[in-house]
């Protein structure tokens, strides 16, 4: 846990005071990722950067875990904190080997522990070590010197991770390969992560939560979502995004907007039987045709149904895709729009069907959390129109 | 591979080149009559390297330790005024600097080896100061931000990775020494400029030869020797020449 209490910085530049954090006061619980987001010169780095003192701060606390650790003394609270930076910052004069051996080297490990440690946290990242351990940084692309950026602050295990703009220097592609890389490490680590972005989408993808800078203050602290459904001002509103809706795309797994479907139809049921059906449960388009194992394999749709005469299998049409539980909306609106489909079906890991999620599924989910803001949006309106 | 090659074709030539030579000296006696003063080459030789060795280990022992403190960012005020001072020294010729430390320490050996000690000094002090401080931010901040005290950082981190430059700079002073060992007999320390001199005043082709050629010799083996310094010493990820 981090907990930033009151937490200020002023610098003395030639054109005057610059106040680059003012009375921060946030926390971020045990085991999260808490992304700083805001454009430049927001105060986000500065933040970041008194949490480990490279910046000292002007006033206020930084406590780690509860222990305050304004008294405690610099080399030792950074060696408990693994730092990662842009730049990415691996010593070119040492082998991938010794940079990620230099903090277990620091706090005393004996030498086969931190060698064994190396190894494993090179395959964490699926970099192997039969050939990554004796290299030098210059002979790594940028991605895998990042991964390996990444493992050197984690080599000495800290309960604690500060990471500026880790992924800002890596090509789109790639930044989505190591992020996806890096969350699938954070949930078997589980590091409380304060992490420098100033990239919406990045933000809304690792965090757990978001806190929104602006001119050293802190804006709005929230979850992804209550940012992106509930911006606290004009400022952070205009900082997520006119689409902000569509990012929250990503927040919402199928498994919670799935409709299980009870109604289903085998090859063998007549056409007669699948209408009756869909009468029966309410379906008003279609009903899915399943084999014996209760996998999905085509549907019929109702105009079919209605018009014609005979058994569901000569008559069904083909899924052109599924999807998955663990799947995200976006992924799902992305599918619809490719597939021109307004509905698909989910299917488990052994493919059985699980139900169906459907655009007006989805925009339900999504809106459902503006319906209990709506009234008072109108009486704000109500008191503007008044004054 | 293309650079293989080229060096092969030129080979031969080459080697063609030095058999004739080499069949020119000694028909014009030329080989004969340096080889008449061994014995005083071997002497002379011997003090060369004696001088050149004694003022380099201090120039060395001395340079990189003020190159490093003039680099830390406490000593940043100072360290520029001394630095343009270090620039102003590099443009006095080395035979001045030699009658300067005459005028101070009178002659002979311990003279000499401290006008060379300062002649060389300049380049390592320059080059240990530009090379630190040219290490990037990054390094440095990630290094801090690891956890390393001042002084890790120094060895582990700033060090290794100016070593590249810090040995170009040796390398120069070393040149620059060995150089201007044979002034060196001028103030009375010895050296090779013992024949030079004398050949040169007695119209001795030969003995003037004998110390030129030998004085050479040693400036390219000292410099070939610093180079694989360089080459074993310098960690391979920031060495070009092993890259």
């Amino acid at each position: 846990m981090i907990t930033l209490d009151n937490l200020t910085k002023i610098f003395d530049t030639d054109r005057g005071v610059v106040t680059a954090a003012d009375h921060i006061n946030m926390e971020v619980p045990q085991g999260e990722i808490c992304v700083l987001l805001g454009p430049s010169g927001c105060g986000k780095t500065t933040t970041l950067k008194m949490v480990n003192r490279i910046i000292n701060p002007t006033s206020g606390r930084v406590l780690i875990n509860g222990q305050d650790t304004t008294d405690q003394d610099t080399v030792s609270l950074r060696r408990n904190i693994g730092y990662v930076i842009q730049q990415i910052g691996l010593f070119p004069n040492m082998t991938i080997e010794e940079n990620i051996s230099i903090v277990p080297k620091l706090i005393g490990w004996e030498k086969s522990r931190y060698l064994k440690r190396a190894s494993e946290l090179l395959e964490m990242v699926a970099l192997d070590p039969a050939i990554f351990l004796k290299r030098y940084p210059n002979e790594l692309s940028g991605g895998q010197q990042q991964r390996v950026g990444v493992i050197r602050a984690l080599a000495a295990d800290p309960p604690v991770m500060l990471m500026d703009e880790p992924f800002g220097a890596i090509d789109p592609i790639n930044r989505e390969v190591i992020q996806d890389e890096f969350l699938k490490l954070h949930r078997e680590l589980k590091k409380t992560i304060m992490f420098v972005s100033h990239d919406i989408d990045e933000a809304v993808k690792m965090a757990d939560r978001i806190a929104i800078f602006k001119d050293g203050k802190l804006i709005q602290y929230d979850t992804p979502d209550d940012l992106l459904s509930h911006p606290a001002n004009d400022f952070v509103k205009g900082f997520v995004g006119r689409d902000r809706a569509l990012k929250r795309l990503q927040l919402v797994t199928v498994s919670e907007v799935l409709e299980t479907e009870s109604s289903v139809v085998t090859a063998e049921d007549s056409l007669a039987t699948a209408l009756q059906r869909m009468d029966d449960a309410g379906y008003e388009r279609a009903i899915i045709v399943v084999d014996g194992h209760d996998r999905p394999v085509g549907y019929i749709s109702r105009s079919v149904a209605t018009t014609t005469k005979g058994k569901c299998g000569q008559h069904s049409y083909n899924l052109r895709t599924v999807v998955r539980p663990e799947d995200d909306l976006r992924t799902v609106a992305s599918k619809m729009f490719t597939h021109d489909a307004t509905w698909l079906p989910c299917v488990s890991e052994q493919g059985k069907l699980m139900g169906v999620v459907t655009q007006r599924g989805i925009t339900h989910y999504l809106g459902a959390t503006y319906k209990s803001s709506r009234s008072d949006d109108q009486s704000i309106r109500r008191i503007r129109v008044a004054t | 591979m293309k650079k293989l090659k080229q060096s092969r074709f030129f080979q031969l030539p080459a080697l063609v080149v030095v058999l004739l030579l080499g069949v020119y000296l000694q028909r014009s006696g030329l080989i004969d009559g340096m080889l008449f003063y061994w014995e005083d080459i071997v002497y002379l030789t011997k003090q060369h390297i004696q001088l050149t060795a004694i003022s380099g280990t201090l120039a060395i022992a001395v340079g990189i330790p003020l190159g490093v403190i003039l680099s830390r960012p406490r000593f940043i005020k100072v360290s520029e005024w001394a630095m343009q001072g270090l620039n102003v020294g590099t443009t006095i010729p080395t035979l001045a600097i030699l009658a300067l430390s005459m005028s101070l320490l009178g002659i002979g050996f311990i003279p000499s080896v401290f006008g060379l000690f300062i002649a060389s000094l300049l380049p390592i002090v320059r080059n240990t100061y530009t090379g630190l401080l040219g290490v990037p931010a990054h390094l440095k901040e990630s290094a801090s931000g690891i956890g390393m005290s001042a002084s890790q950082m120094l060895l582990r981190v700033e060090i290794p990775n100016a070593a590249y430059v810090i040995f170009a700079g040796i390398r120069t002073a070393l040149a620059i020494n060995v150089g201007t060992v044979p002034l060196a007999f001028l103030i009375g320390g010895g050296g090779l400029g013992e024949l030079i001199f004398t050949g040169i005043d007695l119209f001795d082709t030969e003995m003037m030869l004998a110390g030129a050629l030998m004085t050479a010799l040693l400036a390219i083996t000292v410099d070939i020797l610093v180079a694989a310094c360089a080459f074993l010493m310098v960690p391979r990820g920031v060495n070009p020449s092993r890259a």
